[in-house]
């Protein structure tokens, strides 16, 4: 193993970035009868150098939020997040300068995350200006730089964001993240907006990212397929919670969620083999509820095959399934009571 | 008003030959869409695949005059069910609008009207098209509710538009189409906005209502999962003109197009860890389009030919057809892949 990746994944150590039981409760109802939504409800989530980790969930569960809390952007309302062991939870000054520094986020829509009166050199660098770092000159001779590690021409400092199309723009938002050389990125949906022909080129650059900068990266998808490709780590979120946690090729060849289940089982897939897949998809039954007013137990609980009173009446906690009759041991975590017999089921299903 | 003509017996649900679509722009004539041939056969789910800028939605938008303001639509043959469109009066275009085409756009929430029951809204188009008295409407519109899917139809049908989930509001917006009955269905992106499992539950809808209702599907997408998983037969569209066509199998599985096999390979899960092959630069502007082959600054397989001459959309295989002057080449280079590997 000589890749540059592995020696950085072997390099691992210490976590650069950590969250334990994150809560975010936003207000909701009228003024008469106020209410509060626990967007996110105790999530826990750690990140290595040069690590992957993937966010998959359905609208709503609150993978958005729990990314503007990892970057400081909002505060959590419990819990504890970590950068390099330093607690800074609170986003007092310090606590932002650091989390400033070293976690950067890349957002969604490369179309109105850039101020379209600013030239590209402006954009890269504003963050080296805004903590007041080098001069003109020096951050000019950086802005080219940048851009020549997401592969664009220099020249292109001097152009607007608008004279670039959506792939290009996009790598425009990862420059600019890089600036502060952080160790954290956190990618949110970062290339849902762009067309399928586009996607593979900033899949390939946040993946190159990672190789060659050692940068641990949070990418948040409702795409499966593309998580599935970068991912090391994958945590499923449910309603704001995470309800699987564990290494990607485990969690997509054999999830320990029926939730995940479904997910993967109502994604269409591109391979002749599968057509018909979604007429033989686990079918959920009803919506996905509303985070004002959620099912008691397991918040799944409504919509799941397995369930029973026990589902209605008790949180399941993250655990590891217990590996007694099962031909695999299972390596990521499920909050589910029926994590075996999940696994039982998918084993008697698909004869090897 | 004069009857609304009917279908002619054994005529396919949709022929399009020659289909040009051009805008008068401040920036001068966009060329949107550009001789696009395209059949739909009653029952059968055509999909036309294409991303931003292909001319795909215009494409589709013309058959039912709505291709919008400033846009010069011309064809040799643009025909529902038998019956000409072009050239309709707005009237005339209204009523094959909901009587002989129903429409699925990809924004439910903005589709619908947020002051009207969904009941009110549906029961208006019977009540217009059909004189349908107000009781009556109002019970066939439950009927419609029951039949997309939505629970409780009898209780829902007095509900707004914001009562409902996304997925449930595209189900509205799927019953609204279908209420008079139309040989042709147009769904324009019916599921990019919603999550994937209710993208799952919309995609069998529409699947099940062409077999139990015989009604032909033409289905605007970008998502190649999407076309395998639910059409018959695909148009691949680039630049405003289709440069691939055939049965939805074959297609996706031995393209003859390079765009085509390029977009299959840009796919993650073909990938597995694999670095993902990636299509150099992006779709070019409908204001800039490449002269020639309008894919070749993109295409590997490229060659001075193909940057002077535009390759005609030709018959490769029974039933296939490709726009390329490269297609053979393709072919046995897949080949060579398979055989070496």
């Amino acid at each position: 193993m000589s890749s540059p990746s592995a020696e950085v994944r072997a390099a691992g150590g210490e976590p650069v970035l950590e969250a334990e039981g994150l809560v975010k409760t936003f207000r909701a109802g009228s003024v008469l009868r106020p209410e509060r939504v626990r967007a996110v409800d105790g999530v826990s989530l750690s990140l290595r150098p040069g690590e992957v980790l993937g966010v998959v969930g359905e609208s709503g569960c609150g993978k958005s939020t729990t990314a503007r809390m990892l970057v400081g952007l909002d505060a959590p309302d419990g819990g504890r997040l970590l950068y390099r062991g330093e607690d800074v939870t609170r986003l007092r000054v310090r606590d932002r300068r650091l989390l400033r520094r070293g976690v950067q986020m890349i957002f969604q829509d490369p179309y109105s995350s850039l101020d379209p009166r600013m030239s590209v050199a402006d954009l890269v660098t504003e963050p080296l200006a805004a903590n007041r770092r080098g001069d003109r000159r020096s951050r000019r001779s950086r802005a080219g730089e940048l851009l020549e590690l997401v592969g664009l021409d220099p020249s292109a400092m001097n152009r607007y964001a608008h004279q670039f199309s959506g792939g290009q723009r996009q790598r425009i938002g990862v420059a600019r993240a890089l600036a502060l050389d952080p160790d954290v990125l956190v990618c949110d949906e970062p290339v849902s907006a762009l067309d399928v022909s586009v996607q593979a080129q900033v899949v390939n650059l946040i993946d190159d990212l990672r190789r060659t900068l050692g940068v641990a990266v949070v990418f948040i998808a409702h795409d499966l397929s593309v998580v599935e490709h970068v991912a090391d780590e994958v945590a499923v979120m449910y309603l704001g919670r995470v309800v699987e946690h564990g290494p990607a090729d485990a969690v997509f060849s054999a999830p320990t969620h029926p939730y995940t289940r479904a997910l993967l089982s109502a994604t269409p897939s591109v391979e002749v083999a599968d057509r018909g897949r979604l007429g033989r998809r686990r079918l959920l039954k009803g919506e996905p509820p509303s985070p004002l007013d959620p099912p008691t137990g397991c918040t799944f609980h409504p919509r799941c095959w397995l369930a029973d009173e026990r589902c209605s009446a008790e949180v399941p906690l993250l655990r590891r399934p217990d590996a007694v009759g099962l031909p695999l041991v299972p390596t990521a975590r499920a909050a589910c009571h029926h994590a075996e017999a999940l696994l039982t089921e998918e084993t008697a299903a698909t004869p090897a | 008003m004069p009857p609304i003509p009917s279908p002619t017996p054994g005529a396919p649900a949709l022929t399009v030959r020659g289909l040009s679509v051009d805008f008068a722009t401040d920036h001068g004539l966009v060329r949107a869409v550009r001789s696009v041939d395209l059949d739909v056969a009653p029952g059968e789910l055509v999909a036309l695949l294409g991303e931003s800028g292909s001319g795909k939605s215009v494409t589709a938008r013309s058959v039912l005059g709505l291709a919008g303001a400033g846009a010069e639509v011309s064809a040799d043959v643009l025909e529902v069910g038998g019956t000409p469109v072009l050239g309709l009066s707005p009237d005339g275009l209204r009523r094959i609008r909901g009587e002989r085409v129903g429409l699925v756009m990809q924004d439910a929430l903005s589709a619908l009207n947020p002051v009207l029951t969904v009941g009110e809204q549906i029961a208006e188009i019977l009540r217009v098209h059909r004189g349908v008295g107000r009781r009556a409407a109002t019970a066939r519109a439950t009927e419609l509710l029951a039949l997309v899917g939505i629970p409780a139809p009898a209780r829902r049908v007095r509900d707004h538009p914001h009562q409902f989930s996304g997925g449930m509001r595209q189900r509205i917006l799927i019953a609204m189409a279908i209420a008079l009955e139309p040989e042709l269905l147009i769904a324009d992106e019916p599921t990019t906005a919603l999550d994937v499992t209710v993208q799952a539950q919309v995609l069998e809808l529409l699947d099940d209502l062409r077999h139990r209702l015989g009604m032909a599907v033409l289905l605007i997408t970008h998502d190649l999962g999407v076309v395998m998983e639910t059409s018959d037969r695909v148009a691949v569209m680039y630049a405003g003109r289709v440069v691939e066509t055939g049965p939805t199998t074959e297609v996706l599985s031995s393209p003859r197009h390079p765009y085509t096999e390029a977009l299959l390979r840009s796919v993650p899960s073909r990938a597995g860890r694999d670095r993902l092959l990636t299509i150099p630069g992006s779709p070019p502007s409908p204001t800039a389009v490449p002269p020639g082959c309008s894919f070749h600054p993109r295409c590997r397989l490229a060659v001075e030919h193909c940057r002077d001459v535009r390759p005609d959309l030709l018959t490769v295989l029974p039933g296939r057809a490709a726009a390329c002057h490269r297609s053979d080449e393709l072919v046995e280079e897949v080949r060579d892949v398979v055989t070496v590997g």
